[in-house]
């Protein structure tokens, strides 16, 4: 086969010649609206009333928040609520020192795992209260209740070392 | 070749904002379809599932369903970003390694959340067509154009089209669309994207669905047990038309045709094909390209046009196939799945009792 020429056309300047184009901008914006399952609805409305509302397996017994449904170990549906202390142990944690864009909070700051007392699965929070060189694993917290609830995870502010002796390694092994 | 066959299907009524998260749509029909194999999670050898962070706007949305399955004692497990018949096209692949002899495949897909169509738009060249945004119907409105201005079909061929599929789906609890004024009426509506009319375009479906696979006597003595006819694969092809639609015609469907023909669908008489046509006048492509005569019955379910969950609507296809082999039905079936703009990609399985 062949390839018939290229006609000739009218000559383009480039500058410099030829610069292969290595940026374009193509601005992409989908909206999305949030429509949480039954049981993270269920734990957001209790968020707002002041509650943290798990949910146990049926198998293995464990408890889970934020509940998502099933046990992800079991993959059977949770099925009974129960209700989770605000308070827990420190299982491990993050100190975040270098800025970014959209960075609200001061820096340097703690977020941390938290295994909430009555819960099987560490949750994210921030933890405010202590320098960020005393943060440690089994440090004992507890929460800071935003002063307007809703819900949404905003409606805890943070957590605060709550002054109790350290958790007992053993307690938390487990989750780390 | 190592023999596989579905063994069980389960699926959920397709409808609009479906009530639950990812995990509770897909739990249901997992548990279902393990328990009527008779089997566990921890008993699998492969699990791959089917569906799409852009329907949902949320990454790794496919790590969390995980959560449904049951993941301990740690599974064997894969993904596509895509429907699911292309989950059930890698699990077959992975059992003709002849080494395990059970699999899982699901699908799950929320296409309520966002503006489907235009969520569509983003998987389009990124460059020079997705900046444009155009719309999946839009895209459907000008192949269907294609198609009017060929000569090759008219308005009326896809009324009919739609009528008869809705009318279908009557028989089918899980369908979202049940029913349909006759052609004539149908006819006389506004057009939605010229030529399109709305009964030419498939409902936005939240859905989701699982499938059981297992090879040689695995198969036969789940299905047995069950009183059920084991639905063998025997024949299963992807191809893929160009992505720029520019280069294609697209009143047409060569990779349709082509995996039709390497998946061996015209070795013997087919008593039924369910075909993924979300768009009626793309059901007249697929049933030319594949040579799909009138002796074959065309999406006793209703197909895409009575229910369109994303990502599960082709899965669903090979499923509604193979349950009616099961229960004798059907002899020989066939099962078609697509991707992309405009029948872009072919997915042809052949299933046969015997
Ligand atoms: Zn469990």
């Amino acid at each position: 086969m062949s390839i018939p020429p290229t006609p000739a056309g009218p000559a383009l300047e480039f500058d410099p010649p030829l610069s292969p184009v290595m940026r374009i901008d193509c601005p992409v914006r989908l909206d999305y609206t949030i429509a949480a399952g039954r049981e993270q609805s269920r734990f957001l409305r209790a968020m707002s009333r002041g509650h943290l509302l798990g949910r146990r397996c049926p198998e293995c017994r464990k408890v889970y928040l934020p509940p998502r449904g099933t046990c992800p170990r079991c993959g059977v549906m949770t099925a009974e609520d129960v209700e989770v202390q605000p308070r827990g142990t420190i299982t491990t944690w993050c100190v975040t020192n270098v800025p970014y864009e959209g960075q609200v909070l001061e820096l340097p700051y703690v977020t941390a795992s938290v295994l909430l007392d009555g819960a099987d699965l560490p949750f994210y929070f921030l933890i405010q209260g202590l320098p960020a060189d005393q943060i440690r694993m089994g440090m004992r917290v507890e929460a800071e209740w935003a002063d307007t609830l809703g819900p949404t995870l905003d409606s805890i502010r943070c957590f605060r070392p709550s002054g109790e002796p350290d958790a007992d390694p053993a307690s938390y092994a487990e989750h780390v | 070749m190592v023999d596989v066959a579905i063994v069980a299907f389960a699926q959920r009524p397709s409808v609009r904002n479906a009530v639950g998260d990812e995990v509770e749509l897909v739990q249901p029909v997992i548990q279902q379809a393990l328990e009527d194999a008779g089997l566990r999670a921890s008993e699998l050898g492969f699990v791959c599932s089917g569906s799409c962070d852009y329907l949902i706007g949320r990454p790794f949305s496919f790590v969390t369903a995980l959560d449904a399955v049951g993941a301990w004692p740690p599974l064997c497990e894969s993904h596509v970003e895509m429907d699911g018949a292309f989950a059930f096209y890698e699990a077959w692949v992975r059992l003709q390694h002849g080494d395990v002899d059970t699999a899982l495949v699901y699908a799950f897909g929320r296409s309520s959340l966002g503006s489907l169509p235009i969520i569509l738009s983003q998987q389009l060249d990124p460059y020079t067509v997705a900046p444009l945004f155009p719309d999946a119907i839009s895209l459907a409105a000008l192949q269907a154009r294609a198609l009017l201005d060929g000569g090759r079909a008219t308005e009326r061929d896809f009324a009919e089209v739609a009528c008869r599929s809705r009318r279908a789906a009557e028989g089918n609890p899980n369908a979202q669309l049940r029913q349909s004024a006759d052609v004539e009426a149908l006819l006389g509506a506004a057009c939605l994207r010229p030529p399109l009319r709305v009964h030419d375009c498939p409902p936005i479906s939240d859905g989701a669905c699982a499938m059981v696979l297992a090879t040689g006597e695995r198969a036969r003595a789940i299905a047995s047990a069950r009183g059920r006819a084991p639905a063998w694969v025997a024949g299963v092809d992807h191809r893929i038309d160009p992505q720029d639609l520019g280069s294609r015609d697209l009143t047409r469907a060569p990779s349709a045709k082509l995996a039709a023909e390497r998946a061996g669908a015209h070795r013997a008489p087919l008593d039924l094909a369910e075909l993924h046509a979300p768009f009626s006048p793309q059901e007249l492509i697929l049933r030319e390209a594949m040579g799909l005569g009138p002796q074959v019955a065309i999406n006793p379910s209703g197909g895409a046009l009575a229910a369109n969950p994303m990502m599960v609507a082709g899965l669903t296809r090979v499923g509604e196939a193979a349950l009616r082999i099961h229960d004798g039905r059907a002899g020989r079936a066939l099962a078609h799945a697509t991707s992309g703009p405009c029948l872009q990609q072919n997915l042809v399985c052949v299933l046969e009792a015997r």
